[in-house]
């Protein structure tokens, strides 16, 4: 396999990683404060907050580990994203910002602030819909290129069917991917009543999750035809998210083995982000970044990778760790440990 | 007055949120030491004070080290925002680092979450001990490789540049470039240092405020026995430093000390006013000390600021910020001996009002030493952003909007600020420690 390969593919894993335990987040972020506002917060919000605490901070970091990589492997992306998207970019990080904090600042020391609630449930869909533009800009078309500086083509963004085609399918899907893997953590919890408010959650946001993929692809068509019709070679890996999504919604709809239909949800994502990733190449950004010309030197790409390696070895079990203390450890998550 | 072109405005952001998150980022790095150590000696003792303090000031740390990770996002991506033309250069050579680092936060990350949430977990109370070490060790790696990168700007090695093309890059050799041991053992013990002191200033206060227990006397015992230690340790090593500027930077090092003509024996200036024609003023000169602390002796020569064109030369106001970083050094590593001193002879006499107010003051000092260490160290590296390879304004993002997202950070560190605080405070005082000795015991 050529380096460059190697290291988007790296990078295109931790994105993925990312999408799925930040649409968690963000998502349970929404419930949250929709539980809260509907009057329903004792049953599901310490569901949330149990899966939630221990694990905020690791999502973040994979995040970090994305862009820092990303300018690692591809120096070009921060010249051309860095000088474009200062504006969004510094936007969607003071979200962030706000976010994490006003997490942090809810749960372990001032409790039960409804504003707080409400700042971390508006940022979880915010956030999802101002980071999605990141992949909408790599299509091409948002960022122009004049006498040597780079410039971001706002109204094109703001006019663009595509573009709020990607918003819609990032936020829908952000609370697909939460209300799932949340009923699958409440079912573990043996917690029925959460559970049954959780899978109602789940099921209704499926139709629009499908919906809005179909309208993403529909809409590339007009956008970048180029990348549309590399879609349309790599088929198979669309035809198999989509079977994996039916299994999963099937299951739920059939009130059980939450854990696999979870499980269905993650293939479901994983072969379309990378379907989407693999037809996305050669181009970074379209038109003036290919893995091949963006990439770094090819000392550089050899130790990242080498450090990537290393630093897997220690990633892999501290994951496990976590997840077997939280995530498999019954007398944990059905809340019976103390803090 | 320089003009504020974007160039500045991305320097003046730049300063803004480094400011802001090296404050949260020191304690990150300093604090899981002293969590650590305090655990382990309450188990190793038996002693439940110990114990408690380190769920205490862990249950504090999480709301630190929250604005440590945003205000960290927030410069991790500010980099590539406003600094493009830099990272597109540098980011080829010092990525690995950088990439590392983000290894760092994730071990660390993790761990944490796994400590804060297991106190009673285990029955042998050392595999929760375990749990804080990757959390140290986590953290002060991820201090140690940004620290490479900073020390990359100030040195840069491991490549070679033709026309402006980058090549023969060597990763490690620019990762461990000449400044890399001082700066990297600079910033750690700093940040030992100082997380000692907040917390020993805290306890202090506390005395103060509701009377003297021994919870607190064993408190704040350790925090200055650790602060000691430290506190050595950063003067010894900031004497090094000097010597790295005196041999790689001279002229950061002339700029700080007002030293313009190169000469033997060259006197250390403390304070002073310079006048028009370079005359100083009012400063206090220690003869020859400026020679000891450039090449350990007395007589050596140091070079001086006239041997450089006028436009490659920092600010001059970084003097004032040198001296008052060592002159903090020097005051805390005085303040922990006398204390040493006073509780193994004058047992009592180090819980004096005076001597706990002057600990009360030393938290936000060693503080501010950071904060002037740091702009000291990177105003001081002026104009370039790579050391004589590459200008801080070249480096810029050409954006027009940068005057914009300033005041929009500065409003978000505001608030993150204000309200950090007030949520420390709320949860210290609802939760005091007297029914935490009471739930320990049941
Ligand atoms: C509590 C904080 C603190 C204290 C007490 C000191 N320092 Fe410091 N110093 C720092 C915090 C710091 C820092 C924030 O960590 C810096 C900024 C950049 C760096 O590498 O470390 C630094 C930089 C720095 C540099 C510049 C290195 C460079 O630019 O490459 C020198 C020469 C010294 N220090 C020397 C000293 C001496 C002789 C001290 C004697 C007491 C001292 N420092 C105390
Ligand atoms: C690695 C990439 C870094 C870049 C691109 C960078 C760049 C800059 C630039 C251009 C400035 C403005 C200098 C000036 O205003 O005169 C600055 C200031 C500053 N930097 Fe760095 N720096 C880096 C690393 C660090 C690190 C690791 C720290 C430590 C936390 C740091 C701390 C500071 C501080 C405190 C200031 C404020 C100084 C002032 O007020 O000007 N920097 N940085
Ligand atoms: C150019 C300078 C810097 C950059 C780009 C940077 C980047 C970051 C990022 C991205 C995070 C968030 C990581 C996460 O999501 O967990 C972070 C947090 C952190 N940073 Fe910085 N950082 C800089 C300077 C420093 C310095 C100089 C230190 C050490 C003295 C430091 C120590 C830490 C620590 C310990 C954390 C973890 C949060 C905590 O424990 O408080 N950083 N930094």
């Amino acid at each position: 396999m050529d380096i460059q390969i190697l290291g988007i593919t790296v990078l295109w894993i931790f994105l993925y990683g990312y999408l799925i335990v930040a649409s968690i987040d963000f998502g349970a972020g929404f419930f949250a404060y929709y539980g809260k506002v509907t009057k329903r917060d004792d049953v599901i919000n310490s569901i949330i907050s149990r899966y939630l605490s221990p694990v905020w901070e690791v999502t973040n970091v994979f995040f970090v580990f994305f862009f820092v990589g990303l300018v690692g492997f591809f120096p070009k992306t921060a010249y051309y994203y860095g000088t474009a998207l200062l504006v969004p970019g510094s936007i969607a990080l003071v979200l962030l910002a706000i976010r994490g904090s006003f997490y942090a600042f809810g749960n372990y020391g001032a409790k039960d602030s409804h504003f707080y609630t409400f700042l971390y449930g508006a940022t979880g869909l915010l956030i999802p819909a101002s980071l999605s533009t990141a992949l909408t800009i790599s299509e091409g078309g948002f960022i122009d290129e004049k006498n040597g500086t780079v410039v971001f083509l706002v109204e094109e963004l703001l006019t663009s069917f595509y573009s709020w085609a990607v918003v819609f399918l990032a936020i829908v899907s952000v609370l697909y991917i939460s209300a799932m893997f949340l009923s699958f953590y409440a079912s573990k919890a043996k917690d029925l009543k959460a559970l049954e408010l959780l899978r109602k959650y789940a099921l209704f946001w499926s139709p629009p999750t499908i919906l809005a993929s179909f309208l993403v692809f529909l809409a590339l068509k007009g956008h970048n035809e180029e990348h549309f019709n590399n879609m349309v070679d790599y088929s198979y890996f669309f035809i198999l998210s989509f079977i994996c999504f039916n299994i999963a919604v099937w299951l739920v709809y059939k009130n059980k083995r939450y854990g696999t239909a979870f499980i269905f949800v993650m293939l479901q994502f994983l072969f379309a982000f990378f379907g989407y990733g693999v037809s996305h190449l050669p181009y970074i950004l379209y038109p003036y970044i290919t893995i091949e010309a963006g990439f770094t030197n090819e000392a550089m790409g050899i130790a990242l990778v080498i450090a990537f390696i290393a630093g897997l070895f220690l990633l892999i079990p501290s994951l496990f760790l976590l997840m077997r203390m939280f995530l498999f450890d019954a007398k944990y998550v059905e809340g019976n440990r103390e803090k | 007055m320089p003009e504020l072109d974007s160039a500045m405005l991305s320097r003046l952001l730049t300063s803004l949120t480094l400011g802001f998150h090296i404050l949260f980022a020191t304690l990150g790095v300093g604090v899981p030491l002293l969590i650590s150590g305090a655990e382990w000696i309450g188990i190793r003792r038996k002693d439940n004070h110990y114990r408690i303090l380190a769920r205490r000031w862990t249950r504090g740390f999480v709301v630190t080290v929250a604005v440590g990770v945003v205000t960290g996002t927030c410069i991790g991506l500010q980099l590539s925002l406003l600094w493009p033309s830099f990272m597109e250069v540098a980011g080829q050579v010092i990525g690995l680092p950088l990439f590392l680092e983000t290894f760092a936060f994730f071990f660390e990350a993790i761990f944490l979450g796994i400590y804060l949430y297991t106190w009673d977990r285990f029955e042998n109370p050392y595999y929760h001990w375990l749990l804080s070490v990757p959390v140290v060790i986590g953290s002060t790696a991820s201090a140690f490789f940004i620290s490479t990168v900073n020390a990359f700007m100030n040195s840069p090695k491991g490549f070679k540049l033709d026309n402006g093309q980058i090549t023969e890059i060597k990763p490690l050799i620019a990762m461990f470039n000449p400044a890399t041991p001082t700066k990297a053992s600079h910033v750690i013990s700093t940040a030992y240092l100082t997380s000692a002191f907040v917390l020993a200033a805290i306890t202090a206060f506390l005395i103060l405020k509701k009377g003297n227990s021994e919870y607190y006397r064993k408190a704040l015992h350790f925090t200055m026995v650790t602060a000691f230690v430290f506190a050595i340790a950063t003067v010894v090593i900031g004497d090094f430093s000097g010597k790295y500027l005196a041999k790689y930077q001279p002229e950061k090092l002339a700029a700080a000390e007002w030293h313009f003509e190169t000469e033997k024996g060259a006197d250390l200036i403390v304070g002073g006013i310079l006048g028009e024609d370079g005359e100083v003023k009012y400063g206090l000169h220690l003869p020859n000390f400026l020679s000891i602390l450039a090449h350990g002796d007395p007589n050596a020569e140091v070079i001086g600021l006239n041997e450089f064109p006028e436009d490659e030369t920092a600010p001059l106001f970084i003097h004032y910020l040198f001296d008052l970083m060592i002159g903090i050094g020097m005051f805390l590593a005085a303040l922990s001996t006398v204390f040493l001193i006073l509780s193994r002879w004058r047992q009592g006499w180090q819980h004096s009002k005076l001597i706990l107010w002057t600990i009360v003051a030393a938290g936000p000092l060693a503080l501010l030493a950071i904060e002037f260490g740091w702009i000291f160290s990177e105003v001081g590296r002026q104009p370039w952003i790579l050391w004589h390879v590459m200008e801080t304004v070249d480096g810029a993002t050409t954006s027009e909007h940068v005057g914009a997202m300033f005041i929009l950070f500065f409003a978000l560190y505001v608030v993150l600020g204000w309200i950090c605080i007030s949520v420390l405070l709320k949860m210290f005082r609802n939760n005091p420690v007297e029914t935490e000795f009471e739930q320990m015991d049941r």
